[in-house]
């Protein structure tokens, strides 16, 4: 095995680095790689899969003192998102954390650990009738510690807000080897910092997150959901603000649309059978002319579908104030026609979505998607590559710019990991 | 305070500043008025500018300052660092902006909590976080502490409101946190400065996300013979899958003291119960009828649903008033702000009523009883010796009685001055000093707000090598996770 190395850090022996972490895991736990274990076509080092999280938080201690770098995967479902990683590291597995610690369904909380995936934690909740109301990508593989890394969210974020809304307690293991708690078991509590939010989205940058506590809700005895077909962007777009602009409480309202298909809108309701069907009514009047539509199956799994078979694709996720998609939407239209690209999109009301992009070559991705972002982040929203060919993502910044925050957040950085150890160079600005 | 300086400061705010010891005293506490502390000098600046001006010079100079807003805090947030100025955001209080098709509003941080939604109520919206003292506490201070109020149990806290926040850091630096839409790339820096309790810089501009008001709000009181009984009704609602707008609680005390102040028609019993629901107008009838059963198989003895918008105000404002209306049944009180977990509630009750007499001090109890917020209100004479200490003691046990039941030291009140040494009995030190990393971040010469939320200031300079068991941790004493 290549030794690790790194300028500045100090020289290390790594066979006893190696039994370092085996003693720390024992030696089944610690391995080779495989292919499968590359990102972005970067081979690790080795994988660790740590069985607690003081030995997760010792393996990065060990790592730390050896100036290795360390990058923490669940099921690797959104492992490429981010920059390229820099060479000489490993992954640190979390999917032996992956007990559901407690479900206080009384307080309607729960604790879980990093590893869970999302649907076996919702499993165990709907015992107690209860669910975590957030509905990211693929949660039969995604675990709890990667969609908080990523900050992933579907439809529900509409009503139930995203995951800093529903996050209410966490640890982190620290590059020291620190293992620190922040908020704790009841909803409401402001004591400290919020270190919940703030590991929210960080990819992984901060420190490891091995165990998270949620606020839940119940699970609602009836959903119905409807469809309309739009004749254009901007009718699709009405529909969503008139809805939005309602008291009505749907508990999904997004868009699909596609280079080849007029935009549909999809609405949900969700609670009593006589709150559903008044809202509906309600829908159908505020539609006026509009024509109902037969949804997809999977209607409500779209943010996942979209991605299917999307090797040579780009996919991006973009933000927008909710009442310039219709603005967005015909901006879309002109920069890929012009490039000969066919798109696919689908984007929830509240202002979040996911553009597919697909052409004959990749010649024209990259400038595709810096076209798209100078449309989105010249009204007020933000877009991120997510995933194009490895060719391609050599030559975008796939996060955007910072703006005037960058300097700050590199500070924070620096205080929680002052000398790189996790996952350096993959998050926004390079940090 | 030097005079120079002072010359700068007036040149900045001109007639903004304020040294004349006797409006200073305006200054030196907030509504935790047992902390007092003469600031230097107070300055009400006008605009972001003014405000960066300000805190450049305090760097250049290393003078510590604290923001201000309506001075309403209950921790002492505001409460002035020695040798420091406050800076009062109260001539900032401009609504600068209301986007009603992305329901957002763009506010100064002096602007009144209840004036934004005065301001959005004839398009039908409203701002959620609802603080008991929102007819005169800022939007800046709620930033601030990261206010709850009835209904955050179904709408959240100031922290799922704020979009966007214009912020002076401690060097005197603008940066802009979050964005006008959702999921901006990068850290959550709204997620970390709301709720900071003004240690991490001034914000200077906050948008805010406002809701659409519901198709019909109704409220309904339920009295009980005990809170016991009114608490089981609370897991009845729970359990039937309700999320309700508010559920709030007052015991006997609590409830001859809203009386006496506000006279808002409350059934004299031991336990009164506030359940609000809102929604579609089907919806909430539906839940209503069933809220009105569960509390009736819980042996409420009297129902009663406000039948009127005046009625539904008169009983809020009988809750809200509550802690301001002890005065009317004790010279003295100390008002208290901790969380447990729902389920804990008949014994953590029955425990503050033992250790309550067992120092023959009276607590008068409010709740969010939803989300667990409690407000025991502990009840003395100041003039009789020795009453002050007990009941100073008392509220500090129960608040460690919330921490064993796996609750928390506030719920919205904030850590401040009050509570900063509890936090130690809440979090273990390496938890502590790790939050303080974002601190050391965003204002490593600790000049912002100094002193507050943690027992002991970390040393930004330190830098933080390899970790090191805590000496407690070595002797087994105690586990750091």
């Amino acid at each position: 095995m290549e030794k690790p190395s790194r300028s500045g850090s100090s020289v290390v022996d790594v066979e006893a680095l190696w039994n370092e972490l085996r003693e720390i895991v024992g030696v089944d736990h610690l391995r080779m790689p495989v292919d499968e274990d590359r990102i972005d076509g970067i081979l690790p080092l080795a994988v660790i899969e740590p069985k607690t999280e003081k030995e997760a938080a010792q393996v990065l201690k060990s790592a730390t003192g050896a100036g290795l770098r360390v990058i923490p995967r669940g099921s690797g479902t959104k492992i490429s998102w981010g920059n390229t990683p820099r060479q000489d590291f490993v992954i640190l597995l979390t999917r032996l954390l992956h007990r559901l610690v407690e479900h206080a369904w009384g307080d309607m909380t729960a604790t879980v650990e990093a590893g869970c995936t999302v649907t076996q934690f919702q499993k165990s909740l709907a015992e107690h009738g209860q669910r975590l109301a957030l509905d990211p990508a693929w949660p039969d593989r995604a675990t709890i510690g990667g969609i908080l890394a990523t900050n992933d969210s579907g439809p529900l974020r509409g009503r139930y807000g995203s995951l800093r809304d529903l996050i209410i307690g966490i640890t982190l293991a620290l590059p020291d080897g620190t293992l620190a708690k922040s908020g704790g078991k009841v909803v409401k509590n402001v004591a400290g910092y919020d270190l919940p939010k703030l590991a929210t989205g960080s990819f992984g940058t901060l420190g490891i997150i091995t165990q998270a506590i949620f606020r839940l809700h119940p699970v609602p005895n009836e959903s119905r959901t409807l469809s309309f077909s739009t004749p254009d962007a901007r009718t699709a777009n009405n529909l969503i603000l008139a809805i939005q602009d309602s008291p009505m409480v749907p508990t999904g309202l997004q868009v699909r649309a596609s280079s080849s298909a007029s935009p549909q809108v999809d609405v949900r309701f969700e609670g009593t059978a006589t709150g559903c069907d008044a809202q509906i009514e309600q829908t159908v009047h505020a539609a006026g002319s509009l024509k109902r539509a037969d949804p997809p199956a999977d209607v409500w799994n779209q943010h996942g579908q979209i991605w299917s078979g999307s090797e040579l694709s780009v996919v991006c996720k973009f933000t927008f104030l909710p009442s310039d998609l219709g603005l967005f939407l015909a901006e879309l239209k002109t920069i890929t026609d012009t490039l000969a690209l066919t798109w696919q999109l689908v984007a929830q009301g509240v202002g979040v979505g996911f553009v597919r992009l697909d052409g004959p070559s990749s010649a024209d991705y990259a400038r595709a998607s810096q076209l798209i972002r100078d449309v989105v982040e010249g009204h007020d929203g933000f877009l991120i590559v997510l995933h194009c060919p490895l060719e391609v993502k050599k030559n975008i910044d796939v996060w955007g710019s910072a703006g005037d925050v960058l300097t700050l957040m590199k500070r924070i950085k620096t205080q929680f990991d002052p000398q790189g150890t996790l996952s350096p160079g993959r998050f926004i600005g390079g940090i | 305070m030097n005079a120079n300086i002072l010359n700068e400061f007036h040149a900045i705010v001109q007639d903004g500043l304020i040294t004349e010891p006797s409006q200073l005293h305006t200054y030196e506490c907030d509504g935790l008025t047992n902390f007092r502390v003469m600031p230097k000098a107070v300055l009400l600046p006008t605009s972001t500018e003014q405000v960066q001006a300000i805190v450049r010079i305090c760097s250049r100079e290393k003078i510590p300052f604290v923001a201000r807003g309506s001075g309403t805090g209950l921790s002492g947030g505001a409460l002035p660092a020695e040798n420091g100025i406050v800076i009062s955001l109260a001539r900032m209080n401009r609504i600068l902006e209301v986007d009603y098709a992305n329901a957002r509003a763009v506010v100064e941080p002096g602007v009144i909590n209840a004036e934004v939604t005065a301001r959005v109520a004839t398009h039908g919206y409203f701002y959620a976080p609802d603080p008991s003292s929102q007819s005169v506490c800022s939007i800046g201070g709620n930033v601030a502490e990261n206010s709850g109020g009835a209904h955050c149990l179904k709408y959240g806290f100031t922290t799922t409101h704020v979009l966007a926040l214009d912020v002076v850091l401690p060097d005197g630096s603008l940066v802009h946190l979050g964005s006008q839409s959702v999921d901006r790339p990068g850290y959550d820096l709204p997620g970390i400065f709301v709720g900071s309790e003004g240690t991490l810089g001034i914000a200077t501009k906050i948008t805010l996300r406002i809701v659409k008001k519901p198709e019909v709000i109704q409220t309904l009181l339920a009295a009980f013979n005990t809170t016991n009984e009114a608490g089981s009704a609370v897991s009845e609602i729970i359990a039937a899958g309700m999320l309700p707008a508010a559920i709030e609680m007052m015991d006997n005390l609590a409830i001859q003291a809203a009386e006496a102040s506000v006279h808002a028609g409350y059934p004299s019993c031991g336990g009164l119960l506030l359940v609000e629901l809102d929604g579609p107008a089907v919806e909430v009838a539906h839940l209503m009828k069933q809220v009105g059963e569960l509390c009736t198989k819980c042996r409420a003895w009297e129902i009663r649903v406000a039948r009127s918008e005046v009625e539904r105000t008169l009983v809020w404002k009988g809750r809200k008033a509550a802690f301001a209306a002890m005065g009317r049944i004790s010279p003295n009180y100390i008002v208290q702000d901790g969380v447990i977990p729902r389920t804990a509630l008949p014994q953590v009750l029955t425990e503050i009523e033992q250790m309550s007499s067992a120092v023959g001090l009276r607590v008068a109890n409010v709740f969010h009883a939803g989300d667990g917020n409690l407000h025991p209100l502990v009840l003395y004479d100041n003039r009789i010796p020795g009453q002050e200490e007990n009941a100073f003691e008392l509220s500090v046990n129960i608040l460690r009685l919330c921490v064993k039941c796996g609750g928390s030291i506030t719920g919205e009140h904030g850590v401040g001055e009050e509570k900063k040494m509890m936090m130690s009995e809440m979090f273990a030190e390496p938890d502590l000093e790790t939050m303080q990393l974002v601190r050391c971040a965003f204002d490593p010469a600790q000049l912002s707000n100094p002193g507050k939320v943690f027992p002991r200031t970390r040393l930004c300079a330190e830098r933080t090598g390899p970790y090191q068991p805590h000496p407690l941790e070595k002797a087994g004493v105690a586990q750091f996770f």
